[in-house]
């Protein structure tokens, strides 16, 4: 197993090289679930799914270490058999998705606020550069810092630093008890809500707002739980709608995603928790305590981005719309020149997944 | 643009060798400086310079040029553009408790105090942020918001004197990190400055920003990639209630596989620690917690949330210690009584301060299932180097503080110490940990950075330096060795006969 992956590696590095040396671009693919994310790229297919494999799982020391081509969905039964999980709950978007990917993308699903993000929860990495080198940052501990972070510099880099070949995260344990709730409020009232509740001692660990349904859900201790159903009131969801609501948000296949509103684009928004409200026509659905707001809209670019950024955060073309310009909210010139200086520190021949972050790299 | 740095790619990344200051013309630095900077913010007589010497690892010690103390952000941006044009090193500092030299001055640089920098500058309690000066310190921000039913989660030991800003450049931990995660899951944003005087924010108050994760990288980067001015922390809300679980062990290897028993049944404890039965003995002795002293190891196991949630996880705790082969099992009554649990523990350096003159705290960190084989390891080299270590232990995270004990006025003693050090650290890379889990590299660790990283992972450090702080100037010298020098370390080791553990892989 160990000696047909280091050929598969050597070969990937070769194709690498050659690429830098011919001037070609490699559009590194796990498994194409999140191809409509980002900027469109062009470039010879690498694919990731033949690195595969579940390196090492030790369930008490909270760990696992896993090759980048594995699919998403084989990790997460490794997981649950253990009583595990990834805490971020990251959208797998397809049945194909693939570690490396998630990794790469860089999203986190509706614990986020509560539980962290991915880029919390990963440990270390391996990695292939743009010199076709193979690297080792981080490890399989919790706490390390020796030498800079570069395997969170690695989550939702869209694979325009490297290919990943070995990610070690860290793994939580399940919930003992999970309880939804649900309340009606309008969007304001809603947003006030989630942050007053975000600053008491309770078992939060996702959120979700819609045409004036707030849906709460709480996991932890039982009788955190319970207590906690007690004092805040609203109406218990069912056991088995609630799990598939969250999927359906997690997942993004509720019917709120699918909803066409002639054609709009879907836009997300992150912004600070307690931003009041945006104020934008359009749909709109609002998760992790209000830090999170997608928007079905068709307002013009330029409007999404200003009102981001008054609110103090960031505006994505996340799905459809305009895909050959930007999709991400542009930098200011000093970190845009960081930026620059990284990109071509890690592939200095511009051969990863070129233009998927930034038309210019 | 790619074009033209590919071709530049063979050529030498700034840092990869030792770069050259001695040309620094002291007088010229002064006079610049002291045209930026109002009367008052800028030393250079070697008396006032000397309680900038060091930081809390006090055997290295060097006086800087000069000492810069700016008040505002201009002043930092004039700081360092001055510096940058003269090609002068710079040094940031926040307490000076930094343990691993990082704040040590540069013989020909400026030593950049923030201390300050010590407002809060905005608490949001609905938000739940707060948004500070570097120079503030980690107590102080959980002080200010205590009336709000919040608190700043990270709490090294050190935390009524280190700032923000220092646990920023090492992502500082504490005993409650295993829940609560470190410095880096507590940040919002670090506005900081570069080496060419410009105004960067990394982060903001979204949960996530555009483009690459440089909040991250910013964060344990030990003021080697830009000067933080300003902080945006998160605020957790308070605990109804905490409770704390003694156990005590009669073999170490069975308190190692009570931690991962607790673990591995589902519970994250809010704070999971161990110390051998010499460090207990030291704290009893020191500050009465009322530990079992006949005990191989003790474990303290912190429970915290509602009453409820509580209740319930110290059941749970309990059968577990007790299935693991617990000889006695304390629960605390009262407040009280649980600060009288950690009084000990968190006395654990003043103890071994009091038991022997000096003593050298290491930091590695190990899978936690080779917890046993550390510690036989560690009782072996205490007969060979002929110096007592105690051991306190972040168990649930697998971070290991040995304190070496020994007298540095007994000639060769510092010199074993440090080489007991160093074999240690070696040996948590060995077992597939790290050299460093939250004091940082500094000066102490560059050695052993050998023994971690290959030659191709570090000349990557310093290009990812060279992105934010191209002249190379930002604590340079410290945190990554130069390819030169490890060549040197691993001719050393090896002709010296005594690389350890020859049979273990070497990564
Ligand atoms: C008794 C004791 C107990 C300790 N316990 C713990 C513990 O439990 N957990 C833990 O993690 N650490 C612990 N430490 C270590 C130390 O307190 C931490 O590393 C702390 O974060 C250092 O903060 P400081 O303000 O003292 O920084 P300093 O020591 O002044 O500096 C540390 C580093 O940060 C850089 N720096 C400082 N300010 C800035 C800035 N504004 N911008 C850029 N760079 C900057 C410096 O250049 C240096 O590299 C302990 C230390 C002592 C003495």
């Amino acid at each position: 197993m160990k000696e047909s992956m280091d050929g598969l590696i050597a070969e990937w590095s070769k194709r690498i090289r050659a690429a830098a040396a011919g001037g070609h671009t490699l559009h590194i693919r796990g498994g194409g679930s999140k191809d409509f994310y980002g900027r469109a790229v062009t470039g010879e297919r690498l694919d990731t799914g033949a690195l595969r494999g579940i390196v090492s799982h030790e369930p008490s020391e909270l760990v696992v270490t896993v090759r980048a081509g594995t699919a998403l969905a084989e990790l997460e039964a490794e997981l649950a058999a253990a009583g595990q999980m990834l805490a971020f709950e990251p959208p797998h978007f397809g049945s194909g998705a693939t570690v490396g990917g998630m990794v790469a993308a860089g999203l986190s699903g509706p614990r986020r606020a509560s539980a962290g993000g991915l880029r919390d929860f990963v440990l270390g990495v391996r990695m292939l550069d743009g010199r076709g080198e193979v690297l080792r940052f981080g490890g399989e501990v919790m706490k390390n810092v020796a030498g800079y972070d570069v395997p969170r510099l690695l989550a939702g880099s869209l694979g325009t630093l490297g290919v990943l070949l070995e990610v070690s995260l860290k793994v939580l344990p399940r919930p003992f008890a999970e309880t939804t709730l649900r309340f009606e409020l309008g969007e304001s009232a809603a947003i006030e809500q989630l942050n007053r509740w975000g600053g008491q001692a309770l078992p939060l660990s996702a959120s979700a707002w819609a045409d004036g349904v707030l849906s709460l859900r709480l996991s932890g201790a039982q009788a955190a739980v319970r207590a906690a159903c007690a004092s805040l009131g609203g109406e218990e969801v069912g056991a088995q709608e609630a799990a598939a609501f969250w999927l359906g948000v997690r997942e993004q296949t509720l019917p709120w995603f699918g909803l066409d509103v002639g054609g709009a684009a879907l836009w997300r928004l992150s912004v600070p928790s307690a931003a009041p409200a945006l104020k934008l026509p359009g749909e709109q659905f609002i998760e992790w305590g209000g830090a999170q707001r997608w928007l079905r809209s068709a307002a013009p670019v330029e409007r999404m981005r200003a009102r981001a950024a008054e609110l103090g955060g960031h505006a994505v073309l996340f799905r459809g719309g305009d895909r050959q310009s930007e999709v991400f909210q542009p930098l200011a010139a000093p970190p845009l020149a960081i930026h620059r200086r990284l990109k071509a520190a890690f592939d200095p021949a511009g051969v990863f997944n070129r233009g998927r972050l930034y038309q210019e790299f | 643009m790619l074009e033209t740095q590919s071709r530049a790619d063979d050529q030498p990344v700034v840092g990869e060798r030792e770069a050259d200051f001695s040309a620094i013309d002291k007088v010229a630095v002064i006079e610049a400086l002291a045209r930026v900077l109002p009367v008052g913010a800028l030393m250079y007589e070697v008396e006032d310079l000397r309680p900038y010497e060091c930081d809390g690892l006090s055997v290295y010690r060097q006086v800087p040029l000069a000492v810069a103390l700016p008040a505002s952000e201009e002043q930092v941006v004039a700081v360092l553009r001055t510096c940058r044009e003269l090609g002068v090193p710079v040094v940031a500092r926040g307490a000076g408790t930094g343990l691993s030299g990082g704040a040590l001055p540069h013989a020909r640089g400026v030593l950049l105090s923030l201390a300050r920098f010590n407002r809060i500058l905005h608490v949001d309690a609905l938000a739940r942020t707060a948004v500070v000066q570097p120079g503030v310190r980690n107590l102080a921000i959980s002080e200010a918001v205590a009336a709000h039913g919040l608190y700043y989660a990270p709490d090294p030991s050190s935390q009524i004197a280190c700032t923000i800003g220092g646990n920023v450049a090492e992502n500082a931990g504490g005993v409650h990190c295993l829940k609560y995660g470190l410095t880096v899951h507590n940040l919002l944003r670090v506005r900081g400055v570069s080496i060419d005087g410009e105004i960067v924010e990394f982060g903001s108050h979204a949960l996530d920003s555009p483009g690459y994760d440089l909040l991250a990288l910013i964060t344990g980067s030990e003021g080697m990639l830009a000067v933080a001015t300003e902080v945006t922390v998160k605020l957790t809300p308070r605990p109804q209630l905490a409770q704390c679980v003694l156990a005590a062990f009669d073999d170490v290897i069975k308190a190692g596989d009570a931690v991962a028993a607790i673990i591995a049944a589902g519970i994250i404890p809010a704070g999971l620690e161990m110390m051998d039965q010499p460090a207990t003995a030291a704290v009893e002795e020191f500050v009465h917690a009322g530990y079992p002293l006949d005990a191989k190891a003790i474990l303290l196991c912190e429970s915290d949330g509602t009453a409820e949630e509580v209740a319930e996880e110290i059941a749970r705790v309990r059968e577990v210690l007790a299935a693991s082969g617990a000889t006695e099992i304390r629960v605390s009554a009262s407040e009280a009584e649980r600060l009288k649990f950690w009084a000990g523990r968190k006395a654990a350096f003043p103890a071994a301060g009091r038991l022997s003159p000096d003593y050298y705290c290491m930091d590695g960190t190990i899978p936690r299932k080779r917890l046993g084989e550390m510690l036989e390891a560690i009782q072996a080299m205490e007969g060979r180097y002929g110096l007592r270590c105690i051991n306190v232990f972040h168990a649930g995270d697998g971070n290991l503080h040995p304190l070496i004990l020994f007298d540095a006025n007994q000639p060769g003693e510092l010199e074993r110490a440090e080489t007991f050090g160093a074999e240690i650290l070696e040996l948590s890379v060995a077992l597939g940990g790290t050299i460093t889990g939250e004091h940082g590299v500094g000066v102490e660790k560059i050695n052993q950075m050998c023994a971690q990283f290959a030659s191709a992972e570090l000349r990557q450090f310093f290009r990812i330096k060279a992105a934010f702080d191209p002249p190379g100037l930002l604590n340079p010298g410290k945190a990554i060795p130069t390819l030169n020098r490890c060549a040197e370390y691993g001719r050393m080791r090896i002709s010296g006969g005594e690389l350890a553990h020859p049979e273990l892989p070497r990564f």
